[in-house]
Parts: structure tokens; C-alpha cells; sequence
């Protein structure tokens, strides 16, 4: 029974990969399959969407490889984007729009800014990564935005679709669909088995530790940079394709928000996982798509949606999907929801604590009349009488406690004052006693004085 | 290249710099004292050139809508810190980036809402309106002198609150150390609270004192915004000396770039490719300033004490 065999072979080869490659298989097999079924019933509108989901998903790996590999946020990738379409369309305006000269002429281009401006940019890390490769995105776009000969802001319209061969086969919507779902999982083998290297192993380690493994004898600066010039040109051929997609290119391609919305695929999808940035693409087309339906002002909806995605759901869909399978249903999600409650309440809590505790300073007042007001105000407030009463006593020992000191130190002060006035008494005792005897001199003289003159 | 034409261009750069001083540098106080990378700083700039135009045509008076402005922006950055990026100092940049450029998209779209789309126009006020005879055949308008006035009198009373005052003793102390600021008794949660506020104030007065002269539109805060990353970066981050210096740098070069890099390319290519390169090589002279500066330093130019 040959196909009961494969089907068994098929099983055994399935069983040996792990989730996270059973689940990229899963997405890319849906990827493949779901689309053009549909297009059957509904039209080529949803392989477009599909195509357009695969491309960024290219996009949005090589953006994940770059942060979760390497820790480098790059804020300017949709640079790599828009050079990889203006290689493609440039080309295809001076008819030389063949794959075998387009797809390298675009991977190189790419390749070759990424190790122009990683040269500078890769030196440095965190916000200083952040700022200067979305300062580069931006000169990128305005490099192309000041491209006359090739329609400068309003773009450049491609003469046609890049031909494999000489001959227009990406004209089929089908076979460029099956081109990008293809691409998607050549880039998810590359990047899985760069992952799994020794290169990649090293990234994770610089990433990590960066001192131990310069102290192990590795330099940060050229695997950061390599890395760097790897994802730039996994992106590149994502706008290879996306221009192709669209047959036109514009400097909005490079736009730093398009940077921003590949990196809340990442997100979205969520950042170590091979089918984060899949997922994360495949939910930011969807939403972009419903949303832009909605209102004509939907970015504002994509704005609250991220605000609130960053403070309550951390780790994205793969989080929530790595937390269920750990048990627990959405783990993630409940203890999201739970924190929302809780930052909830949290002013109600406030409010009780700040009640509570004038209430407590109104009873550490302790004197009979404050304590009665505190009494009379512990009530109205719907404090519970007992706890009241404890704090009361409480005060009342304190405030018992605060007077022993008091009278303690009163009389220390009061022993002192005796004291320094039992010395002050002597002095002037001894004083009086010295004026009194000289007085007693001075009259005992005056009248000897006396009693002579007399004589 | 005429002198008079070189020296209105100067005092353009210089006009443009001051600006970007005011957004940089209430940039760089929040990156250097909280390492928060804040995307929505721009829209401080944009709401302050909204919020004048606005109250502007409440009251009809640009001085008390100045101060209505400036009050608002203040308010407003309070707010935002209140609900959104406290919540954030301590989440990876990842985080903070997107929640940031959600705040961006949100506020964006919500000025288009109530706005509308077009550009809004804001008179030049009558105090400061003609222009001054600087030599023959160059006038240059009063108001923008009044621009560079008022930028150089905040940096100098930023220098003074910084460098000697209490207050600017903790925001110093918060920049270098933070966790050791907090050890020796500084409440640092109201030291950023103050520091954001404060931030956002010195972008929405960039937003008043521009509103004036370009057109009022949503997205206007983050070609600032842009170029303000480049001066921080330049100057060194939490330098507000640094932020001073490289604005002025950048708003010079980028002005002079854009006016004269096609004749200077003239002098060494013939006529049509330098038309073509000029614009791609004047809009990228800054970057290319930023690239400079960092090969040499990559820490910028003044980085704050304690860091690397």
C-alpha cells in the first residue's frame, strides 16, 4: 500500500519537527492552499490580499531576524523595501525587467545600503540604533523623492511585471502568488537555518551578554554587521516583490511609518518565534484591510489598538499561542485582562488607602476632642467601627508613648534648667557673697576713715 | 551665489536651528534622564501650532493665545504622561516605540478629525509683522528675528534652570544615574513627570512660534521630529548643550544645502547631471553630518556625564 507508506513516512517526518516548525509548515501550507481556493469563489481580490500579506511577511521576517537575533531595533527597514522595488522597477523602465538580472541587481542594492549605513549605524546600540537607522529610512526617502528621472515624489509606474526568461509569466496573478508564497519559505528555511548556526548562536550570545562573549574572544562589530546587511537584503527582495506586486514604486514605500508598521507586525506577531512575523503580517493586512473599509480615519483606530496592545498584551498572537500550549488557556490574555482590572482598581484602592490613612492621621492626633471627631468622621466614612477602634488605640498608645517621651524629655529639660539654675544660684551667691564683702570692706575702710578723722 | 541671498539663507538656518533646538532639547532631557524613546514628540510641536491657531480664533489676540497655547501643550504632555508612558519607562524600546508611533497615528488622524485635512493659515501678529532693513537690497521680516530672539532667551533660561537651579541639579543627577538619583532621596517619578511636561512645552512653543509662518497641517510634527533624532544624536544624547550646537549645525547646513548645493556641484559637473544630483545630495548633507560625527564620536558630540 504505497500511499498508506507515504502517508506513514509523511506522519513520522512530521513528528520529528518541533512546534515552532510544524506551525511556520502549517501557515505556509495555508498560505498556499486557502487563497487561490478562495479566488475560485470570490475573485483575484483575495490572492491579491494574499500576496500582499506573504510579501510583508518576507518583510517582516527579516526585521524579527534583525531584533530577535540580533537586538538591534531598526526603525528605518522599509528602506530596504522601496530600494528593493525602485532596483526592480529602475530596471524594468530601461526594459531590462528579466528575474535574472532584477532579483540581483535588487538583492545587491539592498545589501550594499545596508552595509553603507550599517557601517555607521551597527556601532552603536539601543535609542542611538533606533534614531539613526530611521534618520538613514529617511534619507533614503528623500534620496528617492529627489529621483526626477525616475517620477521623484509621484513614483515610477513599471512598464510591466518582471519576466522570468523573456517570457511574462508573473502576468499570471497565480504563478506570482505561488513566487511569493515560495520566497516566503525559502526566507523562513534561510532564516531558521541562520538561527540554528553558529553565526546565529553568536548573535544570541552577543545579544545576551555582549562582555562575555568579547571576553570568549568574539567581536560584536562584524557579526552586527553581517547580520545587519542579511536582513537588509531578505527586505529587499520583499520590495523586489512588492514592487512587482503593485507594478508601481514610490517614495511612500520608504516612508519611517511603513518602518513603524513593520515593526508592530513584529510585535503583533510577537518577537523569537519563526511564525511571529507570518502571523503578524498576515493579522496587520487583515486589520489595514478592515479597518481602512471602516472609516476613512482608521489609522486613529491602528493607533488606540497599538496603545492598548503594548500596555495590556505583551508577547503578541506567538505569546498567546506559546502560553496556551503551556497550559494555561491564554495564559498571556488572562493575566493581560487581569492586569487591566487591577490598573482599574487601582485608583479605588488609592482612594481607600489615601481614606485610610487620614483617617489614621486624624487618630494619631490622640487628644480627646480629635479623637472624637475622628470617631464621628470614621463613621460617616463607612470605615469599619473596629478598625477604627484599633487605630484609635493605636494612636492613643503612640500619642500615650509620645507624651512619656515628652514628659521625659520635660523633665530632663526641667533637670537641666535646675541644674543650670542651681549653677547660676552659686554664681550669684558666691557674687552677692563678693560684693557683700567688699561692700562690708569698703565700709569697714570708710568708717576706720571715719573714726581717724574724728581723732 | 549673491552675498545678500547668502546671508538670508544664513538667518533662514539659523531660524530653522532655533526650532529645532526647542523640540531637540526637551527630546534629549526625556531620552537622557529616562532612556524613553518618545516618537510622539512631534505631535507635541504639531498640537502647539493647532492650539494657538485655535485659541487664536477664540479670543482674537496672538499674545493671550500665546500663553493659552503654551499652558494647553503643557497640560496636554501631563495628560499624556499620565495615561500612557509612565507605563512605559521601564519596557524594552520595542515597546516603547510602538506605543509611541500609536500615539502618533491616534493624535494624527484625530487632528484631521477635527481640523480637517487642509493646511490652516495664521496671520503674522501686527506687533512683529513687516521687516527690517539689514543693507542694500535685504530686508528680513521682524518676525523671524522675533523667532530667533525668543529661541536663544529659552536657551538661555534652559541654561539657567539646568545648570543652576535645584531643580535642574536633579534633572542633572536623573540623567547620569537615575536609579542613584532616586537612592538619595529624589522623587524621580515627579522628576519625570516635570521633565516630560516641560519637554512637551518647549516642542508646543516651537509649534506657536512657527505656526505663523508655514502652514498649519496634521504630520507637520514629524519631519521635526526627524530631524530633531538627528540633532540629538549629533549633540549626544541628554545634552542639552549638545542638542544647542548640533541644531544649529543641522538648521544651517540642511538651509544652505537645499539653496546652494546645485551651483556649488557646477563647479566641477556639467549643468544637467549636477540638477540631478544637487537636491539627492543637499537633502542628504545632514545625514551625512550625523555619519561624520558618529564615525568620529559615536556617542555624539557632548554626551551626558556617566555614559557611554
Amino acid at each position: 500500500m504505497p500511499a498508506a507508506e507515504t502517508y506513514r513516512q509523511a506522519a513520522a517526518a512530521l513528528s520529528t519537527l518541533s512546534f515552532e516548525q510544524r506551525m511556520t509548515c502549517g501557515l505556509l501550507a495555508l498560505f498556499a492552499l486557502l487563497p487561490p481556493a478562495a479566488a475560485v469563489f470570490v475573485g483575484n481580490y483575495t490572492l491579491l490580499l494574499a500576496e500582499r500579506a506573504t510579501i510583508l511577511a518576507i518583510a517582516a521576517l527579516s526585521l524579527e531576524l534583525l531584533v530577535g537575533t540580533g537586538g538591534l531595533l531598526s526603525f528605518g527597514h522599509a528602506a530596504f523595501l522601496g530600494i528593493g522595488a525602485y532596483s526592480a522597477g529602475v530596471l524594468a523602465s530601461h526594459g531590462l525587467g528579466t528575474l535574472s538580472l532584477a532579483l540581483p541587481a535588487a538583492l545587491a542594492a539592498s545589501g550594499l545600503f545596508a552595509l553603507i549605513t550599517g557601517a555607521v549605524a551597527v556601532r552603536t546600540r539601543g535609542v542611538y540604533f533606533i534614531m539613526i537607522t530611521l534618520a538613514f529610512g529617511q534619507m533614503a526617502y528623500f534620496i528617492a523623492g529627489s529621483l526626477a528621472p525616475y517620477g521623484g515624489d509621484d513614483g515610477l509606474t513599471f512598464p510591466s511585471r518582471t519576466r522570468v526568461a523573456g517570457i511574462p509569466l508573473f502576468d499570471s496573478e497565480l504563478a506570482f502568488f505561488y513566487a511569493t508564497v515560495a520566497s516566503l519559505a525559502a526566507a523562513c528555511f534561510a532564516v531558521h537555518r541562520l538561527v540554528g548556526s553558529r553565526f546565529g548562536r553568536v548573535l544570541r550570545g552577543l545579544t545576551d551578554s555582549e562582555m562575555r562573549m568579547q571576553a570568549l574572544g568574539f567581536a560584536p562589530y562584524p557579526y552586527r554587521l553581517t547580520l545587519y546587511v542579511i536582513a537588509g537584503t531578505l527586505c529587499g527582495l520583499a520590495g523586489f516583490l512588492l514592487g512587482n506586486q503593485a507594478e508601481f514604486v514610490s517614495p511612500a514605500y520608504m516612508h519611517w511609518q511603513r518602518s513603524g508598521e513593520l515593526i508592530l507586525m513584529v510585535l503583533l506577531g510577537g518577537t523569537g518565534t519563526l511564525y511571529g512575523p507570518i502571523l503578524g503580517a498576515l493579522a496587520f493586512s487583515l486589520l489595514e484591510e478592515v479597518l481602512s473599509r471602516l472609516t476613512e480615519h482608521w489609522k486613529a483606530i491602528l493607533g488606540l489598538l497599538l496603545i492598548l496592545l503594548v500596555l495590556f498584551a505583551n508577547g503578541g498572537i506567538a505569546g498567546a499561542i506559546a502560553s496556551w500550549r503551556r497550559g494555561g488557556l491564554g495564559l498571556g490574555w488572562k493575566r493581560a485582562a487581569g492586569l487591566a482590572t487591577l490598573k482599574a482598581i487601582a485608583p479605588l484602592a488609592r482612594w481607600h488607602r489615601a481614606l485610610e490613612s487620614g483617617a489614621r492621621r486624624l487618630a494619631k492626633a490622640g487628644t480627646a476632642r480629635a479623637s472624637a471627631i475622628a470617631r464621628w468622621r470614621c463613621g460617616r466614612l463607612g470605615l469599619a467601627q473596629e478598625r477604627a477602634r484599633l487605630l484609635l488605640a493605636k494612636a492613643t498608645s503612640l500619642a500615650r508613648w509620645h507624651r512619656t517621651l515628652e514628659s521625659l524629655a520635660r523633665r530632663l529639660a526641667k533637670a537641666i534648667a535646675a541644674h543650670a539654675a542651681h549653677g547660676l544660684a552659686a554664681a550669684c551667691d558666691l557674687w552677692r557673697a563678693v560684693k557683700m564683702a567688699s561692700g562690708d570692706l569698703v565700709i569697714s575702710v570708710r568708717r576706720r576713715i571715719a573714726r581717724r578723722g574724728r581723732r | 551665489m549673491s552675498t545678500t541671498l547668502f546671508v538670508v539663507q544664513l538667518f533662514n538656518g539659523l531660524q530653522l536651528g532655533i526650532l529645532l533646538f526647542l523640540v531637540a532639547a526637551g527630546l534629549t532631557l526625556v531620552f537622557g534622564v529616562m532612556d524613553f524613546i518618545n516618537l510622539a514628540h512631534g505631535v507635541q510641536y504639531m498640537l502647539g501650532a493647532y492650539l494657538l491657531v485655535m485659541f487664536y480664533r477664540l479670543t482674537g489676540s496672538f499674545f493671550a493665545s500665546v500663553v493659552l497655547a503654551l499652558a494647553a501643550s503643557l497640560l496636554f504632555g501631563l495628560l499624556l504622561e499620565y495615561c500612557i508612558f509612565r507605563h512605559l519607562y521601564r519596557r524594552d524600546h520595542l515597546a516603547q516605540v510602538l506605543a509611541t508611533f500609536g500615539v502618533i497615528l491616534f493624535l494624527n488622524e484625530d487632528v484631521k478629525i477635527a481640523w480637517g485635512a487642509a493646511p490652516l493659515n495664521m496671520p503674522v501678529p501686527e506687533l512683529l509683522s513687516g521687516s527690517v532693513q539689514l543693507m542694500d537690497g535685504l530686508r528680513y521680516p521682524v518676525y523671524r528675528f522675533a523667532i530667533i530672539a525668543a529661541g536663544l532667551g529659552v536657551a538661555v533660561l534652559l541654561y539657567l534652570l539646568v545648570n543652576h537651579t535645584v531643580l535642574g541639579m536633579r534633572v542633572r543627577a536623573g540623567a547620569s544615574n537615575a536609579s542613584m538619583a532616586s537612592a538619595l532621596g529624589v522623587d524621580i517619578n515627579r522628576l519625570f513627570m516635570f521633565v516630560f511636561g516641560f519637554g512637551a512645552m518647549l516642542a508646543g512653543f516651537a509649534g506657536i512660534m512657527v505656526a505663523p509662518i508655514l502652514s498649519v497641517e496634521p504630520g507637520m510634527g514629524d519631519q521635526i521630529l526627524i530631524l530633531a533624532f538627528v540633532v540629538i544624536v549629533i549633540g549626544g544624547i541628554g545634552s542639552v548643550r549638545g542638542a544647542l550646537i548640533a541644531a544649529l549645525a543641522v538648521g544651517v547646513i540642511d538651509t544652505l544645502g537645499r539653496s546652494f548645493m546645485i551651483d556649488m556641484l557646477r563647479l566641477f559637473l556639467p549643468p544637467a547631471p549636477a540638477r540631478v544630483v544637487g537636491p539627492a545630495l543637499a537633502s542628504m548633507s545632514i545625514y551625512l553630518l550625523m555619519a561624520l560625527v558618529l564615525s568620529v564620536r559615536p556617542a555624539g558630540l557632548f554626551p551626558a556625564r556617566g555614559r557611554a
